[in-house]
């Protein structure tokens, strides 16, 4: 233990510490801007300097580890002018347009020179006019709104092990950006938006698609389905005001048919049907001696990635699409037959966690219903944007049930959104499947939680299937750099693009913090407890579609509709 | 062939050698007069690193440069003590000279003027670099004896 004064009082803390976890501890909340709890510290930005007792120059707290007999003071005039020398700096190279800017109210750089009191910028405001990335489906680049911290830089690198983000030139000249400069879309990014997640300020965001979906809402001939896929009930209440961590599924259904939307059902129906062709997928390779491991395809960040980055592995993805996809190619299919309705007419919605996801509905191979299966795709903060602009309250909501027939589910579905989520689902029913005899403890608690890689076992009538599961790229490229020097002994993999899996994943609620994400997950496998059905293959619609429609699993039908190939893309 | 270097000469020697990033790149420049696309592609592959990496490296450093140049490359030092002591004048009077400005290069493709940061020889400032050499304690008047040697 380490003892050091700071602003007159004493505290104790761990060796190691930095002043900054250090002043919290005596509740003194230094200001930051670069720092990210996640993240290593870059200490570029300078707005967290303290005063160090017989040093010259102020540090960082952000990066400055503790020493016995410290003396800080962390609220003097001259740390005071330091910070808001630079931020006045940033100021007079930031654009200043909060009130257009999709950040506004929640963005890192405005709070702080709220909070600094700066009431003038005493420096000439010098823009760059550097161009706007609006290349990509899922993600928008406004590089003259960047203040150069580098949180993205260092989630993409490091925490992703993607790389397509990093300053190019020096000095006031430096722009993140893609190698020579490029757009997004001419590089091998997956698209997963964790870069949103750690920018402090507009310059890296979604998509907004906001708009195409009020005009879809508006047309009386549009009859528009929209889908909640399993993460968002545990992330759209933070939207709306709440805790992390609050489930809010059925004020979540209410609120969308107060939107607008004709039926609300749910990707937690199509997540189990996942699991049911993924499932069975995996024992026909099992059995027939098909490529293993298998690796999960239900996350899109992941699939582009691997399509990128491992195109000699594609072979070991299962072919499932995504339950996104899978909910597209049915609403205008099976549930427009159904429900009498033309499919030309169907306009389908997701509301997902995810940017990547934006992409995926884009893909020409997705349009197994002759039309665009999915019409437009909807990250948890775009919903949010809907949600505040219409006025609903969630305070006021009351509980709503999913529409059927595509909207019963079960606790399997709803753990997709959480890291071992799908893996866990899938055992439940793969377990019972290959043996016959029901499962008795359906808590696989090997695989939850937030180590990057997580490993089971599981008998199966004396087969011992050896599965793991990997969040965040780079975690999921030790298991795939493993698979490519053949050590990688597994039958069944798990890969989510994102860390902490879907709760954690692009789209999602601004600020993303591990520690958030773990409260989301939990929220996820709550719902599961409450859920009748636990078990993917117990859901009575699930039943029901395979009887009238799909006939059986890996079916004709499920081949032309449930499953789908995947492109090898470049890596450079 | 034999005695010309290649790109693929100088990665085979620096084979799996990501530390190595800043000498691999001296070398191509040294062969090729800057650092093409291709190259910085080729270096990502060779040593496994980020493409955005490489060309952040390549950017980064002012000696190194993304963009074809002409045969002579004329530096001119932008830090505090050569602007003090007259480095506008010095940029006046080659840009005059060579009709041209800073960051362009001559149509007959022997000059290129471009700026860099400190080059470490204050004590005669204003300097130059032309290619490897350095001039300094310059005045404008003697920029024309300078670039005739190199015309």
């Amino acid at each position: 233990m380490v003892t050091l004064t700071i602003d007159g009082r004493k505290v104790q803390v761990e060796k190691g510490t930095t002043i900054l976890d250090a002043a919290k501890r005596i509740g003194i909340d230094i200001p930051t801007l670069c720092y990210h709890p996640d993240l290593e510290a870059r200490a570029v930005c300078r707005v967290c300097v303290v005063e160090i007792e017989g040093q010259k120059l102020l540090q960082p707290a952000c990066a400055y580890p503790v020493s016995e007999g410290m003396v800080v003071r962390t609220n003097t005039q001259a740390v005071r002018q330091a910070r808001r020398m630079a931020v006045e700096l940033l100021l007079a190279k930031h654009p200043q347009d909060c009130l257009q800017c999709i950040r506004n109210q929640n963005c890192e750089l405005q709070a702080l020179a709220e909070r600094l009191g700066i009431r003038e910028v005493r420096f000439e405001r010098r823009l760059r006019g550097l161009p706007e990335d609006h290349s990509t489906p899922s993600i928008v680049r406004e590089p003259d709104k960047c203040i150069l911290c580098r949180r993205c830089v260092e989630t993409c690198q490091n925490v992703q092990g993607v790389g397509v983000l990093f300053p190019a030139g020096r000095g006031a000249d430096t722009v993140v950006t893609p190698v020579f400069g490029n757009d997004l879309a001419d590089v091998s990014c997956a698209l997963c938006g964790q870069c949103i997640l750690a920018c402090p300020v507009g310059a890296i965001s979604e998509r907004d698609d906001t708009e195409r979906v009020w005009e879809a809402l508006a047309d009386p001939s549009k009859h528009v389905v929209v889908q909640t896929a399993p993460a968002i009930r545990a992330t759209i209440g933070e939207e709306m005001g709440m805790e992390p961590g609050t489930l809010v599924t059925g004020k979540l259904v209410a609120a969308l048919r107060r939107l607008g939307f004709d039926k609300v059902m749910d990707t937690d129906f199509t997540a189990d049907l996942t699991i049911i062709e993924e499932g069975n997928e995996l024992l026909e390779r099992i059995k027939e001696g098909g490529v293993l491991p298998m690796i999960t395809s239900c996350s899109p960040g992941w699939i582009k990635f691997g399509e990128h980055y491992y195109p000699d592995l594609l072979p070991h993805i299962s072919t499932c699409k995504s339950p996104q996809q899978m909910f597209g190619a049915l609403v205008k299919t099976y549930y427009a037959q159904k429900a009498g309705i033309d499919p030309a007419n169907i306009f389908s919605v997701s509301l997902m966690p995810c940017t990547a996801k934006k992409f995926e509905a884009e893909r020409p191979e997705m349009r197994s219903s002759g039309y665009q299966d999915v019409d437009a795709v909807l990250t948890s903060r775009e919903l949010g944007r809907m949600l505040r602009e219409a006025g609903i309250r969630f305070d006021d909501l009351p509980e709503e049930e999913h529409d059927d027939p595509m909207g019963i589910s079960t606790g399997a579905g709803a753990i997709f959104g959480a890291t071992g989520g799908v893996m866990e689902a899938a055992l439940r029913t793969v377990y019972e499947v290959a043996t016959g005899s029901e499962l008795g403890d359906l808590e696989f608690e090997q695989v939850r939680g937030l180590d990057g890689i997580k490993e089971a076992e599981v008998n199966l009538n004396g087969l011992t299937v050896r599965v793991a599961v990997a969040h965040g790229l780079g975690n999921a490229k030790k298991i795939l750099e493993m698979l490519r020097a053949g050590k990688a002994n597994y039958h069944f993999i798990e890969i989510m693009c994102c860390p902490g899996g879907c709760v954690g994943g692009g789209g999602q609620p601004i600020p993303s913090t591990m520690e958030i994400k773990g409260k989301r997950g939990r929220a996820l496998y709550l719902a599961d407890r409450n859920m009748p059905y636990r078990k993917s293959h117990e859901n009575p619609a699930i039943k029901q579609i395979y009887a009238e429609f799909l006939e059986k699993p890996l079916g004709e039908r499920s081949h032309q509709l449930l499953h789908t190939h995947y492109t090898s893309r470049s890596k450079y | 062939m034999a005695g010309i270097i290649t790109v693929d000469d100088i990665l085979t020697k620096y084979k799996g050698r990501p530390d190595a990033l800043i000498d691999i790149l001296h070398e191509i420049q040294d062969v090729q007069g800057f650092l093409s696309d291709t190259s910085i592609i080729k270096v990502a592959e060779a040593l496994d690193l980020p493409a955005s990496k490489v060309y952040g490296v390549a950017t980064f450093y002012s000696l190194f440069t993304v963009k074809p140049r002409g045969r002579n490359v004329i530096r001119i030092c932008e830090s505090a003590p050569c602007h003090v002591l007259g480095a506008t004048a010095i940029i006046n009077a080659l840009e005059k000279e060579l009709g041209i400005k800073m960051g362009e290069t001559t149509g007959d493709g022997k000059f290129t003027l471009e700026y860099t940061s400190c080059i470490g020889v204050c004590g005669v400032a204003p300097a130059i670099m032309i290619n490897e050499v350095v001039y300094g304690n310059l005045t404008p008047d003697k920029i024309p004896h300078i670039l005739s040697e190199y015309r």
